[in-house]
């Protein structure tokens, strides 16, 4: 039997100070997970990139819609769920930036930075609607000691 | 949290310098306003220092190329100089450093324009 994993849950209105607000919940989370400074700076923007594509993508801006973001604390990872109440999205119909005809494109960056920080990155449509996009990353085989070590450190901040 | 600018002239070069996060939203909005000021003023040779920028989003990745194609269609050049490591990485990621000229700092940025 599997352990239930610790959870943090927000619902944030769409508003774009609460896209810094979310970043930074995760990036405190990651570090009592004993993540690294340099593996908090890549979940932290992973959330940051899927909290603006839910604000804009997703609810496009209207503040009455929320997003929800959901930290789970595993044995062996941490999970992120970001969701919006926008239409929803595939990861496929999503175009390559690094193609030579995107390269010069203003936007479509977000995800593919964080699939190139995260170990694992999924969308589903709920069943009540919108996107549900679920993220993880594994801790590393220190974990545990780095744990204490961040602990200690936002204690003495 | 947003970002500074401050602008000086260096030789007929515009050399724009950030500090701060560049990231969706007031940051991003003062870029854009910057350069489309310089182009107004038709100073088309500008290097952005982004040396105490240390933190872009994809919004910020956006406004960079945006940025890059606006003043290259008004006939001029936008070149990077001073690019912390985390900068240079999400750069190298993207693809963008084959986008971007880049110099290690301000004056050989600066010197490149001839």
């Amino acid at each position: 039997m599997s352990a239930e994993p610790r959870r943090v849950e927000l619902r944030l209105a769409s508003r774009i100070e609460n896209v810094d607000l979310g970043e930074e919940l995760a990036r405190q989370v990651a570090g009592v997970a004993g993540f690294d400074e340099d593996e908090q700076y890549k979940i932290s923007m992973s959330v940051r990139e899927c909290l603006i594509n839910a604000l804009k993508h997703g609810n496009r801006g209207d503040q009455s819609k929320s997003m929800r973001l959901n930290l789970l604390l595993h044995p062996d990872r941490l999970e992120v769920q970001v969701g919006d109440q926008g239409a929803g999205f595939s990861l496929e119909g999503i175009p390559d930036p690094l193609a030579d005809e995107n390269l010069l494109k203003g936007s479509g960056r977000g995800l593919f930075l964080v699939r190139c920080f995260m170990d694992n990155l999924a969308v589903e449509t709920p069943a009540d609607g919108g996107a549900l996009v679920t993220m993880s990353k594994r801790y590393s085989s220190n974990h545990n000691k780095s744990a204490e070590s961040n602990a200690k450190k936002e204690k003495r901040k | 949290m947003s970002v500074k600018i401050s602008k000086r002239e260096d030789g007929g070069v515009t050399v724009v310098s950030m500090s701060g996060r560049l990231t969706l939203g007031d940051a991003s909005a003062q870029l854009r306003d910057t350069l489309r000021e310089l182009l107004e003023a038709d100073k088309k040779k500008i290097v952005l220092n982004l040396g105490d920028v240390a933190y872009i989003d994809s919004s910020g990745l956006g406004e960079l190329v945006s940025g890059f194609t606006t003043v290259r269609n008004s006939g001029g050049e936008l070149k990077l100089a001073n690019l912390t490591q985390k900068v240079n990485d999400l750069l190298t990621v993207t693809k963008l450093y084959t986008v971007f000229e880049i110099h290690d700092d301000e004056t050989a940025a600066v010197k490149s324009f001839g």
